[in-house]
């Protein structure tokens, strides 16, 4: 057999917006539990503090916090408040929204990042936004560090952090 | 006593499009009658069904593959819908050789469909939900970001610029032309790559394949049944699928280690040692351009850091030492996730049938892979295939 | 069918574990959940997970409030960088897959999981709805559970049984939770309870509905020679299959399982056994009127017999036949896609004599069947033995 003439019709922005449509607005929504491990995360967000998670089997110190080692499978050994300082891993420059929709000219690039976080075992990164600096001017290697909410505006989420700033 | 050798004895392929008419069962039951016409099979030939397709807010349908059961002649048959993400489309014919391999039936369908268009007002915003529901998403972020994330690190580790990889978006594309169900094919420089729309640097519009509706389906049949179908059966000889951790941000991005380790389960059962000498035709999953460059690094078809230059030197065009993505691939046939993979499958089954037409590669290619790719970074599914 | 399925052997269930099945988990996140229950049962089976060959996950992305749910699976099942699947399906689907698997003599070993954080769903009717075609069902603006309303009427009047029979099977199987320390629903109830508990969708009332429940189920699968070096007390899955009936509800006779028939013909072929071998069953009772439905398509009961067969004990913890001696879904808790997952929990108990309170007597071998609730035609049936 060759494959020559495929069916399924494609349509024209035109075609498509003469075409009768069904609409539907599901209505979705969750409140996820988040349990023992990322519970006490944002719980230490709140504080202040990054909180990961140490395995004496590997011995690897682990973000986010979590309640067993994946790799080991066991419950991890305790908690440690980590450094809020790191380093970029990775990072981009957006120019979009979440929505795909697009950034206006005014608005500021975003510029997600993984950070790898002092403190944690080489590679534990998070994924966070980093602010306070010009997109040319961002590197990789280049040492970050937290800037936080004021402490009474903290709610033990993950944008208790506001960003992350370069270290000067 | 083994498991029982799975041969692909039919394909069915839909035009990819950006909006289809059709809705998703009807785009899953043009692709399944075609296929099952192309090895003169009735549905009723068929004993069991397996269905890939992405994630339900693509259609905007809760247990989607119910939804689409109908157009994949699942009525009153043994029928399942198999899902490892973007990494489906190739999944699907692994998980139907489970089926023949098994001895569960002789005759399995496999179908893959994807319709992006169902969601409103684009299927990016279904996409937010893919990360974790309580450590990412209060960041807002999209899926592009973590593309983006991950091309600045291959870029990065081994010095490669952003025309190194756009050579592949100006391969794919052209290659497309001659593909049937091209969405987005076209000649193309690679400044034209460069100079496209900016969506997250390093990412560009044409780095990028795009959203798109389209079905595909495969006839997997056991040794007997194959022989007596067809005199070209294309054997389905490995198979691998492997899934990483979902703490995506703590593994070094410029590899993935995953796709490697699925591609050393196919590998190992196809009895292949030296990927990079054995296999004569790639479809590697490339809905980026890095991604191309990065799935042949981890299928072991080059060593690491090196594919780009292998595509700079035309290694990699239909008329080289190793074609990919001959069909034109993501960036070129378009994107339709699951659908997709499977085309990629399709194209392996042509190619090593001679029945490629204007897209065959010389040289009477016996044994080819696909890939895909998918979740968040997480996901290698692999076939070999050989005439 | 070919018949040649399990043409390797047989392949057994060695270990088990269950989480959760209650109303709320709020102290344990899904991964949390899934890893204690997948803890006790590669504990049982003596197996750490770097041991087990493959992994499936039963899940769908809506009930999870993730889009491509596949991403999370890894972690807590052990499975990082390890062939792992998801199958949008129900438990005993997967299972059944699990046992495919083996059969390719690929893999020796197993892991099959699924759970339900359904209290985490802030919108459960509207997610429900959302599984009705886009088309026709879901403008007419109804509640999916109008679906169960319809399919009640149309057997009561086809079978002759009533609904205080109905009612019987709700008194029955609270009554049987009771002994059942997994579930959360245990209730001294009387038949005029259920009577006057208010319409749902009539003839459907308020108590006929299972409630909705959190829970994780882990199985650890293994071929027969590593079972018999394993493990003391195996329960072999002598048949499995799956099957959908027509799909679109508006086209299918609503008044019988055709899944539930279709599925128990092929898997008590597989088994080389006859509803006259089954000892005791547990069939999905989403709905009281499902119990009755489905032990007359699955052969256990005549058409028209079933609801007198409850009404006279035959299907009570001491009866003939007894049929969810778990409590079933009406009396644990139903968990969505773990629910045949508990049921296989509790057969496998059943099996090795460790059932306690609700232990049948002689109970040699047992029918697991699963459906995926409205506006689903899908089902799977397993039969389990300890010989």
């Amino acid at each position: 057999m060759e494959i020559k003439k495929v069916p399924c019709k494609g349509l024209s922005t035109e075609e498509y917006d003469k075409a009768l449509k069904v609409d539907w607005q599901p209505e979705l929504a969750y409140a996820w539990d988040n349990g023992i491990g990322i519970g006490a995360y944002l719980a230490a967000l709140k504080e202040g503090k990054i909180l990961a998670a140490k395995c004496d089997g590997c011995g690897r110190i682990m973000l986010p916090a979590r309640a067993f080692c994946e790799l080991c499978f066991r419950p991890t050994d305790g908690y440690v408040a980590v450094h809020d300082t790191g380093v970029v891993n990775t990072f981009a420059v957006s120019h979009v929204n979440w929505d795909a929709s697009r950034l206006k000219e005014k608005d500021p690039r975003h510029l997600p990042a993984v950070i790898e976080i002092d403190g944690a075992s080489k590679g534990q990164g998070i994924l966070h936004i980093l602010g306070n600096v010009k997109p040319g001017d961002v590197k990789i290697g280049m040492k970050v560090r937290a800037v936080w909410k004021p402490a009474g505006e903290r709610t033990g989420s993950i944008t208790d952090i506001l960003f992350f700033e370069p270290v000067k | 006593m083994g498991y029982r050798r799975v041969a692909i004895v039919g394909a069915g392929l839909t035009k990819f499009v950006r909006r289809a008419q059709e809705t998703g069962p009807e785009l899953s039951w043009q692709a399944s009658k075609m296929a099952l016409d192309s090895c003169s099979l009735r549905l009723k030939d068929v004993e069991m069904i397996t269905l890939g397709s992405a994630p339900d807010g693509f259609d905007g349908v809760h247990m989607k593959g119910e939804y689409l059961l109908s157009g994949a002649g699942g009525s009153n048959k043994s029928y399942i819908r198999n899902f490892v993400g973007g990494g489906t489309g190739v999944f699907a014919p692994i998980h139907g050789w489970m089926h023949v391999a098994s001895g569960a039936c002789d005759v399995c369908l496999v179908v893959a469909e994807e319709k992006m268009s169902s969601c409103h007002p684009t299927p990016q915003g279904a996409f937010i939900t893919i990360f974790d529901h309580t450590t990412e998403q209060p960041l807002k972020p999209t899926l592009i970001w973590i593309f983006a994330l991950e091309m600045r690190r291959y870029m990065e580790r081994y010095g490669l610029t952003r025309a190194d990889i756009a050579r592949v978006a100006v391969k794919n594309k052209k290659n497309a032309m001659d593909h049937p169900s091209a969405q987005v094919a076209g000649e193309y420089t690679v400044d034209d790559i460069l100079n496209s729309e900016v969506l997250a640097e390093p990412v560009h519009r044409l780095d990028i394949s795009p959203a798109g509706d389209g079905a595909a389906a495969v006839v997997l049949a056991s040794e007997d049944v194959a022989k007596r179908l067809t005199d070209r059966p294309v054997w389905l000889d490995g198979v691998g699928w492997n899934l990483d951790t979902s703490y995506w941000a703590t593994k070094d991005l410029y590899y993935p280690r995953y796709v490697e380790k699925a591609a050393r389960m196919a590998y190992d059962m196809a009895g292949i040692k030296e990927p990079h000498k054995e296999i004569q035709v790639a479809e590697p999953y490339d809905p980026f351009d890095y991604k191309e460059l990065h799935h042949m690094e981890g299928l072991l078809l080059c060593p690491r850091g090196e594919a780009a230059r292998l595509t700079a030197e035309g290694y990699t065009a239909r008329t080289g030492n190793l074609p990919t993505c001959p069909s034109g691939g993501a960036l070129g046939v378009g994107n339709p996730i699951a659908a997709t993979g499977l085309m990629k499958v399709i194209e392996l089954f042509l190619q090593l049938r001679g029945e490629a037409g204007k897209r065959q590669i010389p040289g009477k290619p016996r044994v080819g892979v696909a890939q895909a790719w998918g979740d968040l970074m997480q996901v290698g599914t692999v076939v070999v295939c050989r005439s | 069918m070919s018949g040649r399925f399990l043409m390797n052997g047989r392949v057994a269930i060695i270990g088990i574990g269950t989480e959760g099945f209650s109303p709320v988990t709020p102290h344990l996140s899904f991964k949390e959940l899934t890893y204690c229950a997948a803890v006790k049962a590669y504990r049982q089976a003596g197996l750490h997970p770097k041991e087990i060959d493959s992994f499936i996950t039963a899940s769908e992305d809506f009930m999870e409030g993730y889009s491509i749910f596949d991403e999370y699976v890894p972690d807590q099942m052990g499975a990082v960088m390890r062939p792992v699947h998801t199958v949008t399906a129900e438990f005993l689907q997967a299972l059944g897959v699990g046992v495919m698997m083996i059969n390719t003599a690929r893999f020796k070993t197993i892991a099959v999981e699924a759970h339900s954080k359904a209290s985490n769903i802030k919108t459960l009717h509207d997610v429900k709805a959302f599984a009705l075609d886009p088309v026709y069902l879901r403008p007419l603006e109804e509640d999916a559970e109008f679906l169960a309303g319809l399919e009640m009427r149309r057997f009561l009047r086809d079978s002759g049984n009533t609904e205080e029979q109905c009612a019987q099977v709700v008194v029955k199987n609270r009554g049987n939770a009771l002994l059942n320390p997994l579930a959360g629903h245990g209730a001294k109830l009387r038949v005029d309870d259920v009577m006057a508990s208010g319409a749902v969708s009539t003839p459907l009332k308020r108590l006929d509905a299972a409630a909705a429940a959190d829970g994780a189920v882990m199985v650890v699968l293994a071929a027969e020679d590593v079972a018999r070096s394993l493990c003391a007390n195996p329960v072999w899955v002598d048949g499995v299959s799956w099957f959908s009936a027509e799909g679109n509800p508006w086209s299918r006779d609503l008044g019988v399982a055709n899944y539930a028939k279709l599925a128990a013909r092929k898997a008590f072929a597989m088994a080389g056994k006859t509803v006259r071998d089954v000892d005791f069953a547990e069939v999905c009772d989403e709905y009281s009127y499902k119990e009755l439905q489905h032990l007359e398509s699955l052969g256990l009961a005549r058409p028209g017999e079933a609801g007198y067969l409850t009404e006279n004990g035959f299907t009570s913890l001491n009866g003939d036949l007894p049929v969810n001696a778990s409590g079933g879904s009406l009396g644990v808790g139903h968990a969505f896609e773990a629910s045949g997952g508990m049921k296989v929990v509790e057969a496998v108990l059943q099996l090795r004599g460790e059932a306690g309170a609700h232990q049948v007597k002689n109970a040699r071998t047992g029918l697991v069947q699963s459906w995926r609730g409205v506006p689903t035609a899908t089902g799977a049936v397993a039969i389990l033995s300890n010989e």
